[in-house]
């Protein structure tokens, strides 16, 4: 090949750079290993970590079990080493699954349509409140304080230089669910959203139906977030909503100390020009048959540019596949059994530690640990091999005696039993 | 000659809705150790939906056909060269994808105590040590999701610099050769986007640049090599020049896979840029995502990095939230922990010597094409090619064929298509990046593929504009898709029929 070039060696290929930019050593990274010692390396990391612990935690990541199925498609070449269908006539196997996913994520959340994915749910949190702003023409954001208060930050770090105010709003103290009052005394007419999640990040279900009513009569939309899309087995979707922004992290994504996961964003017909990511389209090819490809593209940035609905590119395709693969594992009615594990577990466990909440709630829920300090139970835990709960002190000053339990359909009666033990 | 592919047959599949049907299921769950709780009494009846209305349901086997049937109707690296120009198309090692999946890497949940979860830290510091030295900045912010999110993270950072000074600036100058993305991200980080025009050689000009930099401008952003494959040769004289008003660059690094081991951006003037761990570092592009867009920064923009930063005490790693300067989180959690996990993998299984051959690798591929195809396409500019090589179908486009119909074509011939029309300011683009991970003998199918289309193109244009031939889907109308646009299946859906 280098004779065909003309040249002697590899390195006259970047001869022609200036002399100052081209390194003067070798970089400082040890020689390449082989295929064993890395796989070495990696078992002696995870062993550094968690192993064998059953889990209480959830907060927006959900230790649910992941069906085989899920890993078999997804480590298909065909799948796994594609790049974004741009080319329909040899992508039709992901244009596919992903109208699938959309269609499904519209069965999920009641929405008209939904996107491709978004990177995960705290960053659709922003990109759905930017499409609420360009929607109403107005540059104000309410979030409720029980929506997760790491989406919460993400917000701020996106609107704060977009001219979009936020303004939080606070929580009923014995219910747990977010404060009608107080959100209506907040809005006004440059409220352009009101953002709530359901369950809320106290596993509370907020009324969703009354949030709309405050939020329309102001001329607002309402945004609802979910984390823990088991629940939509069995609760009634958001209907009322204007844009769902959500996270599928539970349908079999791997918690992977917080990534990759896959967020979506639904919404209604008429806001389709201002939905932001990928969305594939049904079409026809010139014999006729159907086929699928990329549309609508004239929202995105690679044909916008400056004016696009977002800068999002790269998505999160592959982790939005095991979703769907997930989805049609357990179909119409595993889902709903999962849930209703998923409820049974939560309720059995709450039922038998002093609740901070008296809302109603699916898989997670608070708990007053009675002066005694969260971390010290959660120590008393670990000698059982059990993670407890999340400290709440943390994200709310006010919960400094309270944690967040979490129960999925993998954690046993006897574990739970032995949380109750911790907390007598 | 089309000698890389011939046709096979393919399966046809419906929709999963489509072959549904009551009662089906994939699944088992094993059964319930409590008291089983009637949903309508513990969350309220309104708050509770009967099932969900057409949700699919299909047996195991079922399940894995679908999904197996819609695989083989895609083209994918596993079957040959993928040789879109900046996506960086390259390998995906099989035993990164086994390491992400190691229980105790795969399982660990993000709240877990930094106890126990020391060896993750690790890892996301060995990984930003390591990107540390490969692009000579000073510290390293794994949280960005992608490329794009990575550029909003730089310029925040930018952004909240300039602000500590005093001034944010206004208007962020970007090359008109630049990806949509770095104009989208301008613009959500709140600022004005001026584009500079290229010279004749591909280059940003330098008196264009100079005319365009004022006391307003708080940066450029710059690909390097840029998207027409050519290194910025005054690149030096560039930062200083924006350093010189009090203005930063942003290096877009999505076409690292040119300079890894040769060249370090820290080393010309760069403040802040990205890298696509998803392009150079091989993880998986899986239909397009998820990726993970790795900002680095020089030593005067690490106190705005987003919240945590990890941190080590005596022998332990962990959190500290207390940023004071930070830009805040752009996600949760720490970024995406399984990518990192791959691009360790990649990076440890080359090592520093095997990542500049790479390089190496990646530009004589480039250039070896490039050789063997310009007697037959327009080369878009004189100037050396780095990693890839951009053509313009000037030549073609004179029978009435241009750059979109050629990619077609290209797929009869057993090929992805290269990067179509972009850059922007190349008429008609063919943007060709072969990677290292290349053979001779599958570059030269490819350009012998090019060669042929160029003569057919000469014989039959109009064979060549109804491509491709061969797919089991012809050429697809996107205009009808967004006319009209249907993004899902409905039970009374009338254009879905049932045997597709």
């Amino acid at each position: 090949m280098l004779e065909t070039l003309g040249l002697s060696r590899v390195e006259d290929l970047f001869a022609h750079l200036p002399p100052e930019v081209i390194s003067k050593r070798p970089l400082d990274i040890a020689p390449g290993k082989s295929e064993y010692e890395i796989v070495d390396y990696f078992k002696a990391r995870g062993g550094e970590n968690a192993n064998g612990y059953t889990s209480f935690l959830g907060a927006g990541a959900y230790c649910h079990y992941r069906p085989v199925l899920v890993d078999t498609v997804v480590s298909r070449g065909e799948f796994l080493t594609s790049y974004t269908p741009y080319q329909a006539e040899i992508a039709q196997g992901t244009l596919t699954s992903i109208f699938e996913f959309q269609t499904m994520i519209c069965q999920l959340t009641g929405m008209d349509v939904a996107n491709a994915s978004m990177y995960d749910g705290s960053s659709a949190v922003p990109e759905a409140a930017m499409m609420a702003a360009r929607l109403t023409r107005r540059h104000r954001a309410l979030i409720s304080r029980t929506v997760h208060p790491e989406y919460r930050e993400v917000l701020l770090t996106y609107a704060r230089h977009q001219g979009m105010q936020v303004e939080e709003f606070g929580y009923q103290r014995e219910a747990g669910a977010l404060d009608p009052v107080e959100l209506e005394r907040k809005l006004d007419d440059q409220t352009a959203a009101v953002i709530v999640q359901s369950p809320n990040f106290f596993g509370i279900v907020e009324n969703i139906r009354q949030a709309a009513k405050i939020a329309h009569t102001h001329g607002a939309l309402l945004i609802v977030v979910f984390t823990e899309a088991v629940a939509l087995g069995l609760l009634e979707p958001p209907r009322d909503a204007d844009i769902v922004a959500g996270e599928l992290q539970s349908f079999a994504i791997p918690p992977s100390y917080g990534g990759p996961y896959a967020g979506i964003i639904a919404t209604r017909e008429k806001y389709i020009r201002q939905l932001p990511g990928r969305l594939v389209g049904e079409t026809r090819d010139t014999h006729g048959n159907r086929a699928f490809c990329l549309t609508l593209s004239t929202r995105e940035q690679h044909i916008r540019r400056e004016k696009a609905t977002s800068n999002i590119c790269t998505n999160q395709a592959l982790i939005a596949l095991m979703a769907t693969v997930f989805m049609t594992v357990y179909g119409k009615e595993g889902l709903r059994e999962l849930a209703i594990q998923n409820l049974s577990k939560a309720n059995y466990l709450a039922g038998k530690l002093p609740q901070r909440f008296s809302g109603p709630f699916f898989n997670e829920f608070v708990v007053s640990t009675n002066g005694r300090s969260p971390d010290d139970i959660n120590h008393a835990l670990l000698e059982k091999k059990i993670i407890g709960g999340l400290p709440l002190a943390r994200f709310y000053p006010e919960l400094d005696n309270a944690m967040l339990l979490c129960c999925t359909e993998m954690v046993r009666r006897e574990q739970m039993d032995q949380v109750v033990e911790a907390f007598a | 000659m089309i000698r890389k592919a011939r046709q096979h047959i393919t399966q046809n599949e419906p929709l999963l809705f489509e072959q549904s049907s009551p009662g089906k299921r994939g699944y088992q769950l094993p059964p319930l150790d409590v008291p089983e709780i009637d949903p309508a009494a513990a969350l309220g009846a309104g708050n509770t939906r009967a099932g969900i209305e057409d949700f699919p349901e299909v047996s195991e086997v079922e399940a894995i056909r679908h999904f197996t049937r819609l695989s083989t109707w895609n083209y994918a690296i596993d079957l040959g060269l993928y040789p879109l120009g900046s996506c960086t198309m390259k390998y995906n090692p099989r035993v990164n994808e086994l390491v992400a999946r190691i229980d105790g890497l795969a399982w660990i949940h993000p709240y877990q105590p930094e106890s126990l979860s020391q060896g993750a830290m690790e890892i996301i510091a060995e990984l930003e040590r390591c990107l540390v030295e490969i692009t000579g900045m000073h510290a390293v912010t794994l949280q960005p999701a992608a490329g794009a999110h990575g550029e909003l993270t730089g310029i925040l950072l930018i952004r909240a610099l300039l602000e500590s000074r005093g001034n944010p600036r206004k208007k962020i100058l970007i090359p008109d050769s630049a990806h949509g993305t770095n104009p989208a991200t301008a613009a959500i980080a709140g600022y004005k986007v001026e584009n500079i025009k290229s010279n004749d050689r591909g280059m940003t000009d330098l008196e264009t640049l100079a005319q365009a930099l004022d006391e307003d401008v708080a940066a450029l952003m710059i690909t390097n090599p840029n998207t027409v494959g050519v290194f910025e040769e005054n690149i030096t004289r560039i930062t200083r020049m924006l350093h010189d008003k009090g203005a930063l660059v942003y290096m877009d690094g999505a076409n690292m896979n040119a300079l890894v081991g040769i060249s370090r951006p820290g080393d010309f003037g760069v403040d802040v840029m990205h890298l696509n761990l998803h392009k150079t570092f091989s993880t998986p592009h899986g239909g397009g995502g998820p990726g993970s867009g790795a900002v680095a920064v020089k030593k005067h923009l690490e106190p705005f990095l987003p919240t945590p930063r990890l941190q080590r005490s005596g022998d332990r790693w962990s959190w500290n939230y207390d940023i004071p300067h930070s830009i805040g989180r752009v996600r949760s959690f720490y970024g995406n922990f399984g990518v990192l996990v791959r691009a360790l993998a990649y990076i440890m299984a080359h090592g520093g010597d095997g990542l500049r051959r790479a390089t190496m690798d990646a530009l004589l591929n480039a250039n070896y094409i490039r050789k063997l195809v310009e007697p037959y396409y327009e080369i878009a500019y004189r100037a050396p090619s780095m990693h890839e090589c951009v053509f313009s179908d000037d030549r073609q486009a004179a029978r009435g064929v241009r750059t979109g119909d050629i990619a077609k074509r290209l797929i009869d011939y057993g090929f992805h298509p290269y990067t179509v029309s972009f850059p922007l300011i190349v008429h008609g683009a063919l943007m060709i990046e072969p990677t290292e991970t290349e053979s001779k003998s599958e570059l030269d199918l490819f350009a012998d593929a090019l060669i042929s289309i160029a003569k057919e193109i000469e014989e039959k244009p109009e064979f060549v504009l109804k491509a491709p031939h061969l797919t089991r889907t012809s050429r697809v109308d996107e205009v009808t898709a967004a006319r009209r646009p249907i993004l899902r299946w409905r039970p009374q859906s009338s254009v879905s029929r049932a045997a597709d």
